[in-house]
């Protein structure tokens, strides 16, 4: 930073003042911090007791320490199925969104034609639509076509939301490519094919990345559609989820487990975009 | 960046446009045909005009579900907005902690919204959950299950933890895109602190904070999972908002006509209102560029 050696002269100057500052605005993050992990600690500390301690007793941490919560779901295949089904059509809906939204973020960010605002607004009002408006009309869409109950008919079902938000994000970070580097390259005899994929998307790769963790996110969080579309071959984690919580006596310690378990997967990918996650949410347009 | 016209660039947005006609056009087409229909079964349809619209219209339902979702997305953004720029205001701008902190406030936002749910049905149960349990002990009587205001305040809670850090980051990545140099001559200026808030970094931040509301406006409006795991709905109807409505008309009920009437005018009311923050959006950006 420029500042760096302006900063220990004002700091000498202002000394009581500032450190209160600091003082102040850390006891706001910590406080803010607690708030956020408190309830996903408490989920964690139920999910390592057994059952009977979660009814018995109120403990703040497990007395009597035991993973076989998690071992119950890691073994039994109506459990673990879920997670498999659940990552097989979050994968496909990313895939699926950003081969489709690359093409359309670039003709965005570098031409104009047509309606391209119209289409361009109409996009984002996909974003709006209620899932809840879409849920009926979905189930008979696909069952129609014979594409009930299969991964693929969710990860389609997902596109409604992901594509206009992965072309918003990759049109946000193709703005600020120059375009000189284009002109460049078909001057150089580039055709546009492979000058999208040797260079173009080289130099968007951060912002691929974001638009490939928001599909992710956005696909992985999802429930009502993936319930109301699944029945047992691609049903998601979420959906097996909610059905035990109907059955006769709630086992609360498999059920925080099966919820620990959710949270690994967007914590593993969070870590990898940390960096960009803030520019993402703003759309590429900060 | 100057853009040049170029109808061929059609090319390059048609699959994203056969995708999405095929994702949105058609289910919603499917809406609005069985809005104006009526059918005694057996697949066997009638014109029904728009009969389902005006008895939507004047059903008590509906409005009383519109009124509370109202309630409900202009609760929230009174909450999150400014508590989401106080925060960000608060985090560290670099380093170790600034990325520590960045994890673990994306941490909610990754959490599938069924999870969420079940994580404050537990957390606010009095027998097992921790801060129904805190309450209890100190002598206030909360029961999310049978209080409507303890309904209430626990999906807001809910959602005050679930979405603040969007707010959040999205503010902090507006006060980082602030140049040092505006400090420094506000400094100068010897501008105090509110000052600095109310004239430098407020409104490089609407960019983005325009961005939040509209987010944070669409998907409060469209809220179903989360309160649903929690309450049901209930007590009675009084967290019934919108979509919980609507789905149990749909897909519990079958009542197809009224659902598909409700549903349109329910995207149009999303709609309507995105529609006029795009706007807003789409001419800062301009003022600003």
């Amino acid at each position: 930073m420029s500042d760096a050696t302006a900063h220990p002269v004002s700091q000498t100057t202002s000394q009581p003042k500032k450190r209160l500052k600091i003082k102040v605005s850390v006891v706001v993050m910590t406080l803010y911090l607690l708030f956020l992990m408190l309830p996903i600690y408490w989920l964690l500390n139920m999910s390592l007791k057994t059952n009977t301690e979660v009814l018995n007793e109120f403990t703040l941490w497990p007395r009597n320490l035991t993973f076989a919560n998690y071992a119950t779901i890691l073994t039994d295949p109506a459990w673990y199925s879920g997670y498999i089904n659940s990552i097989i059509y979050v994968v496909m809906n990313t895939v699926i969104s950003l081969t489709v939204a690359l093409p359309a973020a670039y003709a965005f960010s570098r031409y104009r034609f047509m309606g391209d605002s119209h289409l361009f607004f109409w996009l984002l009002t996909n974003r709006m639509a209620p899932p809840a408006v879409f849920a009926l009309p979905f189930f008979q869409l696909y069952s129609s076509v014979g594409l009930f109950d299969t991964h693929i008919a969710v990860a389609l079902a997902h596109c409604l939301f992901n594509v206009p938000l992965a072309v918003w994000i990759l049109e946000g970070f193709m703005r600020g490519v120059p375009k000189e580097i284009d002109e460049t390259a078909y001057i150089d005899g580039y055709s546009f094919g492979r000058f999208f994929v040797k260079i173009f998307m080289p130099l968007i790769a951060s912002g691929i990345g974001v638009a490939a963790f928001f599909c992710f996110m956005f696909s992985w969080v999802e429930l009502l559609l993936s319930r109301t579309l699944t029945t047992v071959d691609a049903k998601p984690i979420s959906a097996i989820m909610t059905r035990t919580q109907g059955a006769a006596g709630i086992d609360w310690g498999v059920l925080a487990a099966a919820g620990v378990l959710t949270i690994v997967p967007g914590a593993l990918v969070i870590y990898f975009v940390r960096n960009y996650i803030a520019k993402g949410f703003a759309l590429g347009r900060v | 960046m100057e853009k040049t016209i170029n109808q061929k660039a059609w090319f390059l947005v048609l699959p994203v446009l056969v995708l999405v006609a095929f994702s949105a056009v058609i289910p919603l087409m499917t809406v609005v045909n069985y809005s104006v229909q009526d059918t005694f079964g057996q697949n066997q349809f009638f014109w029904a005009g728009l009969e389902w619209f005006d008895e939507m219209l004047h059903s008590e339902r509906m409005w009383d579900a519109l009124g509370r979702q109202l309630m409900f997305s202009a609760i929230i953004l009174t909450i999150q907005i400014p508590l989401g720029v106080f925060v960000a205001l608060n985090m560290p701008k670099s380093g170790f902690w600034s990325s520590f902190c960045l994890v673990v406030m994306s941490l909610p936002l990754l959490i599938p919204w069924n999870v969420v749910g079940t994580i404050w049905q537990i957390f606010g149960r009095v027998d097992i959950g921790l801060l129904g349990y805190s309450l209890d002990a100190l002598g206030i009587s909360y029961n999310y299950t049978q209080n409507t205001f303890a309904a209430w305040v626990t999906i807001i809670i809910m959602d005050v933890w679930h979405w603040t850090s969007l707010v959040a980051l999205l503010a902090f990545a507006g006060l980082k895109s602030i140049p040092d140099a505006y400090y420094q001559a506000a400094k100068i200026d010897q501008a105090s602190r509110w000052a600095i808030f109310r004239y430098i970094e407020l409104p490089k931040m609407m960019g983005v904070l325009m961005i939040a509301i509209l987010l944070r406006f669409m998907d409060s409006f469209m809220i179903y999972t989360e309160p649903f795991v929690v309450t049901g709905g209930g007590p009675g109807n009084a967290t019934t908002l919108l979509s919980i409505d609507l789905v149990k008309m749909a897909l519990g009920q079958f009542d197809l006509g009224p659902a598909a009437a409700f549903s349109i005018m329910y995207y149009l009311v999303i709609l309507l209102i995105s529609w006029v923050f795009y706007t807003v959006m789409i001419n800062l950006d301009k003022r600003e560029g």
